[in-house]
């Protein structure tokens, strides 16, 4: 039977309900719209959608099981190369990792195999169905590994540290696990349930997480260093930046962070039921044009805005946002101004603000992201009425740790150099990964660098290979 | 048992005292910084000083302003906060200096106390003003004439002490004494009035601001202050910060930002526990 061109669809909330509720866009498919999907796969010999998995999952393997329908086989092939699967499934950017190099996607007017779709089906499956998760039983190693950060990066290094015999201890300073999974990526795309249940998975591979507890403030760094054998560091990119333009401190004023931290984390969106409060506006303005945009124009407009316009000074081909999460927020309703750049938020006088003045801009020569540098048009000023900004425009090395850690290399944008293969830092038996590493970049980025961390802290342990030497 | 309350006493009209059990806060915690508590699994994440350590747990006095503090404060000993982080922000820098003005007011009074005692430590003499609204406001008093080498109170309507505003007990400090170097906690306002006057004697002064804060470790910015035309995060820039050079205005507007919000949490909670007066 020749496969279809296109992947199954994935049905979701139709966007005049959802953008009413916070509840998951995206449904998931069935057992049958997964085998259908499934059989798209040609099982080909070369698979290169495992190279382009930062994890390297066996996706043919997966897949192949899903096909015979053998979806308690298909789990256990994706975990032991993913140990937080659902989580994978919803926010990767496939469309740029596995299901690029996809060979069905090479056929004309073909799409690839929905890959992400299909590891969303198998971890759902295995959640719904499979109530004894047995957990292979390891060697214990008699050492141990501190992971400063429940972040994907520091959990996905726990969890492969705890299955190769390490005794796991987490330090996380949130009081909830899940670093940016519960903080930042919003209810509708990753519900906390999800987050919830995947860390229960790597708890149950015996690691421990202590919450509240912020390294270099209640546990000392020196403490740190005599009491574990190696230590991982994954503590993020947390900080927000600002484009530090009049009127940042006006009231209505937020970082994205701020904004989603209140809304996600402190769950403000069922506020007053919750305590946190959140700002409702009815003219939302959110700068930037990433995935954490996209995440902050959708929340507002679930929170009852009327109108929310995201500026972006670049265009459309040049906006990092996921394609997907870009045509779902058009579907809701979002506007886009392009090549639009504030200059200043307007205030009231109360300190409340009323508006943002903005200036059009231009594409010019390629910057050093290759991207063509925006340059501002003269005499092109105007205003956009808003009650409420959100600024999302990226974030910086968290200094709460860093300036605790004497001795570990940082480089010029604050953060922490690591050898490229062993993500060993210059100081002696600590290693990092994640945006604190690379800056802001993906879930799935961070996992891998977790995975490749723990695959080099245990040769380190086992004496195998020194980076230090 | 982590984050019981061991013991809660009141010091004032809706003013309570906690003794809270944390080992790691009670090791690792040093005069002016501050936790982030959250009381239960629906609740806000807030700012709260400390005000003294023990050998496993922690001291903090909480007044009841809005639905979160006066849940607090409704909370009874052995009760358990769902979740204590800390200790957050910088230290005071604390030295000899000689001659040190201590200016509290309100709750402010008690995050003061550990920065007079390791002030005392240090062999500096104490010159202390404390201020509130009436006689009863005026909290931990016995505590600091126990370590203040000249104490001044200052009450609104003069049932105690002075009858006045604290500033007025900060002119006749500096008529006496040659001052080093100066701290003022309380309410912005009078933090904001107290750096004026210090500006105007050419004193050093520490504020500790408590701006609203979120996750309070530098994630989210909402505690963002303008000091010296610079922007920062008062929770891992401060909470201590030069007094004189603290945009006050733009601090209280921003402290009002979730007035409405606020009102409307503390009406819902009133409508569910009945008054709160008694407190």
């Amino acid at each position: 039977m020749k496969p279809t061109l296109k992947k199954t669809p994935m049905p979701e909330q139709e966007p005049q309900h959802r953008v009413k509720n916070f509840f998951e866009v995206a449904l998931g498919y069935s057992e049958e719209q997964a085998v259908t999907e499934a059989k798209r796969c040609l099982q080909c010999p070369a698979h290169p959608c495992v190279s382009g998995c930062p994890v390297g999952i066996d996706i043919p393997g997966f897949i192949k099981k899903i096909k015979e329908r053998d979806f308690k086989e298909s789990a256990r092939i994706l975990k032991k190369y993913n140990n937080l699967p659902a989580i994978c499934g919803r926010v990767c950017p496939q469309e740029v990792q596995c299901e690029e190099r996809c060979v069905v996607g090479k056929i004309p007017g073909s799409e690839p195999v929905a890959i992400g779709r299909l590891e969303r089906f198998v971890a759902d499956w295995e959640a719904d169905n499979v109530k004894e998760r047995t957990v292979d039983p390891t060697v214990p190693k008699g050492k141990k590994v501190a992971v400063v950060g429940s972040g994907p990066a520091g959990l996905t290094a726990a969890a492969d540290l705890a299955k190769m015999g390490y005794s796991v201890d987490v330090f996380e300073t949130l009081h909830k696990p899940g670093g940016v999974l519960v903080y930042g990526i919003p209810e509708f795309r990753l519900p906390k349930s999800i987050v919830e249940r995947e860390v229960k998975y790597v708890e149950s591979l015996s690691v421990k997480i202590h919450l509240n507890t912020p390294v270099g403030k209640s546990i000392s760094v020196d403490e740190l260093l005599k009491d574990y054998d190696a230590i991982f560091i994954g503590v993020g990119a947390g900080t927000p930046k600002f484009m530090k333009i009049p009127g940042t401190n006006l009231n209505g004023v937020y970082s994205a962070n701020e904004f989603l931290t209140r809304v996600n984390l402190m769950k403000a969106y069922l506020f007053p039921e919750y305590d946190t409060p959140v700002k409702k506006g009815n003219n939302i303005v959110v700068v930037g044009g990433g995935n954490v945009a996209m995440d902050a124009a959708r929340s507002a407009l679930r929170l009852g805005a009327k109108s929310v316009v995201v500026v972006y000074r670049r265009t459309e081909q040049e906006m990092p946002a996921r394609r997907e999460e870009y045509l779902h927020a058009v579907e809701e309703g979002i506007r886009f101004r392009w090549l639009t750049q504030p200059l200043r938020y307007i205030g009231d006088e109360k300190g409340k603000v009323i508006g943002v003045e903005c200036i059009s801009m231009e594409l010019g020569e390629p910057d050093e992201s290759g991207r063509r540098r925006p340059i501002p048009i003269e005499d092109s000023r105007f205003v956009i009425e808003a009650d409420m900004v959100i600024e999302a425009i990226g974030t910086d090395a968290n200094r709460f740790l860093l300036s605790q850690f004497k001795g570990l290399s940082l480089n010029k944008y604050g953060y922490i150099v690591v050898d490229s293969e062993t993500y060993a830092t210059t100081l002696r038996k600590v290693f990092a990964g994640g945006d604190i590493v690379t800056g802001a970049a993906t879930v799935i980025e961070a996992m891998g660098a977790g995975k490749k961390a723990a695959f080099w802290i245990d040769r380190f342990l086992s004496g195998e290979y020194d980076p230090w030497r | 048992m982590k984050n019981r309350i061991i013991k809660k006493s009141r010091l004032a009209p809706q003013v309570y005292d906690f003794v809270i059990e944390n080992e790691q806060i009670a090791a690792k915690a040093r005069p002016g910084q501050f936790i982030v508590a959250r009381a239960h699994e629906k609740g806000e994440r807030i700012p709260l000083t400390i005000a003294d350590l023990y050998k496993d747990s922690f001291r903090m006095v909480v007044r009841g302003v809005g639905k979160t503090t006066y849940e607090l404060c409704m909370m009874n000993e052995n009760d358990v906060l769902s979740d204590v982080t800390g200790p957050l922000g910088n230290p005071s820098e604390i030295a000899y200096f000689g001659n040190v003005m201590l200016v509290g007011g309100g709750v402010g009074i008690a995050t003061l106390l550990p920065i007079a005692k390791e002030l005392k430590k240090h062999g500096n003499k104490l010159h202390v003003i404390l201020g509130g609204r009436s006689k009863e406001y005026v909290i931990m008093l016995d505590e600091f004439e126990k370590i203040a080498d000249e104490l001044i109170i200052t009450t609104d309507d003069g049932s105690f002490g002075i009858k006045g505003v604290v500033t007025d007990g900060m002119d006749l400090v500096m008529n006496k004494s040659k001052i080093e170097v100066a701290w003022a906690v309380g309410p912005t306002i009078m933090m904001k009035f107290c750096s004026l006057k210090a500006k105007e004697l050419g004193l050093k002064i520490w504020v500790s601001l408590n701006p609203i804060m979120v996750d309070g470790t530098g994630m989210c910015g909402a505690c963002r202050v303008t000091v010296d035309g610079q922007l920062k995060f008062a929770c891992v820039d401060g909470p201590e910060f030069d007094g004189t050079k603290v945009d006050w205005d733009e601090l209280l507007v921003r402290l009002s930002q979730y007035r409405d919000e606020e009102e409307l949490s503390l009406r819902k909670f009133k409508e569910s526990v009945g008054d709160l007066s008694w407190l």
